[in-house]
């Protein structure tokens, strides 16, 4: 009890034991790639990975909201795939209609977000049970909606979101658009996570969220909003990934695992509590750093499910470890 | 805690007295029945329309089966999807259409289901990982291997084997009366045996079940192994039916989402200690009958996706909206 005044002390250290950890995996992977390929040293190329890491970034941080709110957000790939489609299937390849649409599509990830935490915080399903539901529910909805086979181009205004690069831009050179939401899309998140009162909620809730309404905090709410971060993330990745993979019925499948090792990776723990947007944005950085690696070294593309199964255990159980050992 | 039991049993009477796998199967009864009603398909509601509708319920009846031992343990199993197609695959892989590879098939199929049940368990039990992330990776790896491998693993069963699952005795179908038989083995197990009786104690309260001398984590691992031969058998039996296996029979079927929404609606607690096999094998008849109503109407294949989504929300919320505090 009397250790509550110091709470924002601990708070604030932890996520830099997060950080350090992400980013050191990070670095050691990089530098794996960095032998194999001098060349992805270079600036041009960094920026091009970072791009291409773009979408499982933003990803991982939204995943990283539900996960703190105690929760698992499993509809996150469904939603990249309806984004896709959607986009497809409203613009028809008129380059008018990208940013009434983009609207239309950040209104749909608002819809699925607040049907994810409303049936979560008012109807106690348990989130991996609703999630999964949703997840079939979105994706059957946008294979419906296409037929399954996905009619319509996406203009180029809209795919360049994804895919331009801004060249001769000082300091770093070249700086693809993608980068730029990436940058913006993390501050926003890690702003509203470390620095405001609502951040402090989110955390409350997710590590006892029968102390935190006895406390005072609007638990339903915040619980809810965390789900209307996730499915918002979730349509800028969509987004950006049909910006610079077009479009698949299949563009979004296995991403919310993604995100979730991710998270893991970048020290949050399950279930709630602890975690930083800076460890996400790391551990999404390793992940994709390693799925590249694993490219140039040749593996077979199927096995990267296999090796995120390895991963997922290996950082929770480590998580585990640790804890087990400071208590 | 002891305030909300207490005043949930004093609740009022009426329709929640009722035991849930009672209602569920009545419930079941009345959609299949007003599905064949409306549509005019009356011919469902016969013999071999309902031996039918019975021979639905075996794959995801299997796999229900493990999963209840799973879930009233306190944990839960997603790799089962993941499971049953290695077990599809690898059961083709061995026979090669061989009669006389039928058994060292089986054999081998539980063996590696003894294996990956007793890697959840451990996993869980012994190294503390939350049980979903356990078995999602474990579902993930095998997933995995199997895409990178099946190119060289193409097989089919042999067709002594497919037989079975096509067979009847007394004109109930074979599988059926598989299903049933393990269906009472399951039961007399959890109802009538000490080992069932000590996985409810250590499903409801693992830290007293653990003060009582309950070894918990042996009992966790148990569980696990139970919700893989689940699986397996569901596994080969899908084999056999669809004379091959795929690497894709057991995502497609969505069996680990819908094993575990079907022992929910049978009225199993998700955190454990509470349920059973009556209520599983009741939470899958609803969902066969539901699957035939959505034939008979003829509502296209993914509009069904979305059915069933909304269908296994609904499912769980109905049980779990009573609920007093949060859930994860």
């Amino acid at each position: 009890m009397t250790a509550i005044p110091d709470t924002a002390r601990p708070a604030r250290r932890i996520p830099l034991r997060g950080l350090n950890f992400a980013i050191a995996i990070f670095v050691v992977l990089y530098a794996g790639i960095a032998v194999l390929q001098p060349n992805y040293l270079e600036a041009a190329l960094f920026m091009n990975f970072l791009r291409r890491a773009a979408p499982l970034a933003i990803l991982a941080c939204g995943q990283l909201y539900v996960i703190l709110s105690g929760g698992f957000d499993l509809s996150m790939g469904a939603v990249v795939t309806l984004v896709v489609l959607a986009a497809s299937m409203l613009i028809g390849g008129d380059p008018e209609m990208s940013w009434p649409v983009i609207g239309a599509l950040y209104a749909m990830g608002l819809a699925v977000g607040l049907a994810n935490g409303a049936i979560v915080a008012f109807l106690k399903v348990p989130s991996i049970i609703a999630t999964l539901g949703t997840m079939l529910l979105v994706n059957g909805l946008a294979l419906a909606w296409s037929g399954g086979a996905p009619r319509g181009d996406l203009p180029d205004n809209f795919r360049n979101l994804g895919r331009l690069v801004l060249r001769d831009v000082p300091l770093v050179g070249t700086l693809p658009v993608a980068v730029i939401i990436l940058a913006v899309a993390t501050l926003l998140m890690g702003w509203g996570l470390h620095r405001t009162a609502y951040g402090r909620r989110l955390l409350a809730v997710g590590d006892n969220p029968r102390a935190a309404e006895l406390a005072g905090v609007p638990v339903k709410p915040t619980r809810i909003s965390a789900f209307v971060v996730s499915a918002l993330a979730a349509v800028t990745a969509g987004i950006l990934i049909g910006g610079f993979s077009g479009v698949s019925v299949n563009a979004g499948r296995g991403l919310e695992l993604q995100a979730i090792a991710a998270c893991v990776i970048g020290g949050a723990q399950l279930l709630g509590g602890r975690g930083s947007v800076v460890g996400a944005l790391f551990g999404a950085l390793s992940l994709f750093a390693l799925f590249t690696l694993l490219n140039l070294l040749g593996l077979p593309q199927a096995l990267r499910d296999s090796l995120q199964g390895v991963i997922l255990i290996a950082a929770v159980g480590a998580s585990v470890l640790r804890h087990r050992r400071s208590t | 805690m002891s305030v909300d039991t207490l005043s949930a049993g004093r609740a009022r009477r009426g329709f929640r007295d009722l035991p849930v796998p009672l209602v569920v199967i009545a419930l079941a009864a009345i959609i299949y029945v007003a599905a064949a009603v409306i549509t005019g398909q009356t011919n469902q509601i016969s013999l071999p329309g309902l031996s039918g509708l019975l021979q639905r319920t075996v794959a995801l009846g299997l796999v229900g089966l493990g999963q209840t031992f799973a879930i009233l343990v306190g944990s839960i199993d997603l790799s089962v999807a993941a499971l049953i197609s290695s077990v599809a695959v690898l059961a083709s892989y061995l026979m090669q259409g061989d009669p006389g590879m039928i058994v060292p098939a089986i054999l081998a199929c539980l063996a590696l289901a003894l294996v990956i049940g007793a890697v959840n368990g451990g996993l869980v039990a012994y190294w503390g990982i939350n049980p979903l992330i356990a078995t999602l990776s474990t579902g993930l790896i095998l997933q995995g291997v199997l895409a990178a491998g099946y190119t060289y693993w193409s097989g089919r069963v042999a067709p002594e084997f497919q037989a079975l699952a096509y067979q009847s005795l007394f004109g109930v179908p074979l599988p059926v009366l598989l299903l049933a038989v393990l269906a009472l083995l399951a039961w007399f197990v959890l109802a009538k045996t000490r080992f069932g009786a000590h996985l409810y104690a250590v499903g409801g309260n693992p830290d007293g079940a653990k003060l009582a001398g309950l070894r918990v984590e042996r009992f966790v691992l148990a569980a696990h192994v139970i919700a893989s031969l689940g699986a397996c058998v569901a596994g080969l039996y899908l084999a056999a039916r669809l004379q091959s296996g795929t690497p894709w029979i057991g995502r497609d079927g969505i069996y680990d989402l819908e094993s575990i929404a079907i022992v929910v609606i049978g009225g199993t607690v998700l955190s454990g200690g509470k349920g059973g096999v009556l209520g599983t094998l009741a939470g899958v008849l609803l969902f066969a009958s539901l699957d035939a109503s959505f034939n008979m109407f003829g509502v296209d294949a993914f509009l069904k996706q979305v059915l069933r989504g909304a269908i296994v929300i609904a499912a769980v919320a109905v049980y779990a909206v009573r609920n007093k505090g949060h859930v994860a």
